[in-house]
């Protein structure tokens, strides 16, 4: 009974991580159709910030992921004003090719200026602990993921279908000659919304440092992971994302629990049956 | 449109019919690899590990090109019938018999049998969905390799075994030179099959495919087989590779499945032009020199190389420039 209620917990929480890192390369795999394979990168670059602020500079951890964050927005909206946005109408083998180029010279760098060991980002007093909710105690720090990872998801999907820029946004990927030519600035879309997603990288790669280690080669060893929940959530869907990584979270952990010899052998099973199933993603018929 | 261009593109392929052949003969780009990789063998004597390594490497990278290049689906799981064809080497080498001839015949139905039998699953499915299926299909062998420690050794690897003579004659030589030009014969001969293979009516019904599936089915091709032979035979070239690799270095591991290998012979196919088999080979052999030498310098300075020279080729495709570089040249036109 309790090793399942750890499972639940856990496989949520890791769900949680992996749909927070996820969406933004949904959003602009499947709305931009930019297959951009440097999202893992992002995730380690806000990782590594908020490791660095709360250790070197001491900075208190709620000030440091909100910079963390903050710096990797700021690097993905710079990459794709300057660089990127050259290879939206390029082949995708094009974009593929560039974005690993891309993510392999972050690792090259990580490990230049900070090091190859593996960083720990120190959790306030508040969160180290355990909080008891009455009927169990849970750790904090998996409730806060948990609860971040909904905020997010319900952020993201009001934003895309409520909002003024979520209208933009689908305007612009339509047919962004006619969005242009109605006055909306397809350009700056594009860009904060690539940005966002980076962002959101970033926030799940400090929330998820327990779980996926933060290393120079983050970025490539957890960018399948990544990859995995959006083929099976459906590109560009925020719920099918949402689905897929804790359905995905839900047996990674539960096969790490009861069978952990077998490696991922049950978490590639599922998703090729999930795909094998429901092509184009879970919630699609 | 159509009707005005096609009688002039019909004259222009007869007036070139009458100059020369259009095809370059198939022996000859083989016969090429051979003595350049015959002569490196000969000049650079103390280098034959890593020659050797660049001729298995080609090997598999050229059977990525008929599925990536040829047939059009881009898979990143390809390391999976490498890995199990090397496996089946090793395994067979300990257990049964240490001729190598028989080993790699055994390596090459592996890989063949693998890859029928995932392909008849994948190709039911295409683009971003086959990609990743393929990514899950080389996972789950890696995981069950994993497992079955008893027959793969696990982390430990498989070891242990002695590869009999080539021929029932040649010795493998500690220097390993023998291994090297072992490596290259196979090489050469599966690149000459390639050739005839790409160039038969089967390989024009695939590259159709890669080119206009809604037509060839229309045409009568049937899609589905031609694209699932052309993925098994695929997967007989990777089984061969991978049967060399287990016998030239007596050793296979965990990372002979690994995800980092199926990228890597995808971006050393891209890096050397996808779909002119040729290509394949360029770019094994720049991309193995280039690791060979930055990764001496310094393992991690080796991803600033390989991670600048990926964005280089995109923002300035060789391809184009060196065409052009003809042009100015004046060779071609």
């Amino acid at each position: 009974m309790v090793t399942l209620s750890n499972i639940l917990i856990d496989g949520l929480a890791y769900g949680m991580v992996l749909f927070v890192i996820a969406v933004g390369l949904s959003v602009t795999l499947g709305l931009m159709r930019f297959v951009n394979l440097s999202h893992g990168a992002f995730a380690m670059v806000g990782g590594y910030c908020a490791a660095l602020l709360t250790r070197e500079l001491q900075w208190s951890f709620w000030v440091a992921v909100p910079t963390a964050i903050a710096v990797t927005g700021l690097l993905g909206a710079v990459l794709e004003a300057l660089v990127l946005r050259h290879l939206y109408k390029r082949k995708e083998l094009d974009q593929v090719l560039f974005t690993i180029g891309l993510t392999f010279v972050l690792i090259a760098a990580t490990n230049a200026l900070v090091g190859p060991q593996v960083q720990l980002i120190q959790l306030p007093p508040l969160l180290a602990g355990s909080i008891d909710l009455g009927f169990r105690t849970m750790p904090a720090q998996r409730i806060l993921v948990i609860g971040v990872g909904i905020v997010v998801a319900v952020a993201a999907a009001l934003t895309v279908t409520k909002t003024r820029f979520g209208v933009w946004l689908r305007a612009a990927v339509d047919h962004a000659g006619t969005a242009s030519s109605l006055g909306i600035p397809i350009r700056v879309v594009q860009c904060v919304t690539f940005a966002a997603g980076a962002a959101m990288a970033g926030l799940g790669g400090v929330l998820g440092a327990e779980v996926m280690p933060l290393e120079p080669y983050y970025a490539l060893k957890y960018l399948v992971l990544v990859l995995v929940v959006v083929a099976v959530g459906g590109m560009g869907s925020i719920a099918g994302s949402l689905c897929a990584a804790i359905l995905l979270g839900l047996i990674e952990t539960s096969s790490k629990y009861l069978a952990s010899d077998w490696g991922s052998l049950f978490f590639f099973a599922a998703m090729a049956v999930f795909l094998a199933w429901r092509p184009n993603g879970i919630l699609k018929r | 449109m159509n009707t005005v261009t096609l009688p002039k593109a019909k004259q222009q392929s007869d007036a070139d019919m009458q100059k020369s052949p259009k095809c370059a003969p198939a022996w000859r780009a083989p016969l090429i690899a051979l003595v350049l990789g015959t002569a490196a063998c000969l000049f650079l004597p103390d280098q034959v590990g890593l020659l050797t390594r660049i001729f298995i490497i080609a090997l598999l990278v050229l059977s990525l090109d008929l599925v990536v290049g040829v047939a059009g689906l881009a898979t990143l799981g390809h390391a999976a019938m490498f890995g199990v064809g090397a496996y089946a080497a090793g395994i067979f080498a300990l257990h049964v018999m240490p001729d190598p001839l028989v080993g790699l015949a055994v390596g090459v139905a592996a890989g063949t049998l693998l890859a029928g039998l995932s392909g008849a699953f994948l190709l039911r499915y295409q683009g971003f969905t086959f990609l990743m299926l393929t990514v899950a299909v080389a996972q789950i062998v890696l995981s069950l390799a994993h497992k079955a420690r008893d027959w793969t050794g696990g982390d430990d690897g498989l070891s242990g075994y002695i590869m009999g003579p080539l021929f029932g004659k040649f010795e493998f030589d500690l220097e390993g030179k023998l291994a090297a030009y072992y490596a290259l014969g196979v090489l050469v001969i599966f690149f000459y099959i390639a050739r005839r293979l790409v160039d038969s009516p089967f390989g024009l019904a695939v590259r159709g495919i890669h080119e206009n599936r809604a037509r060839m089915a229309a045409l009568g091709t049937p899609v589905y087989k031609r694209l699932w032979s052309m993925y098994a035979i695929a997967g007989a070239f990777a089984g061969a590779a991978g049967a060399l690799s287990a016998q030239t270095t007596a050793v296979v591991g965990l990372d002979s499945l690994s995800f980092s290998l199926s990228a890597e012979v995808l971006v050393m196919l891209i890096l050397g032009g996808v779909g002119r088999l040729s290509g394949a080979l360029i770019g094994a052999t720049v991309f193995l020199l280039l690791h060979h030498t930055a990764s001496s310098i310094n393992p991690y300075h080796w991803l600033f190389v390989v991670g600048g020279l990926l964005m280089l080729v995109v923002l300035a495709p060789p391809a184009k420039y060196f065409k052009r570089l003809l042009v100015h040249v004046g060779i071609s036109k």
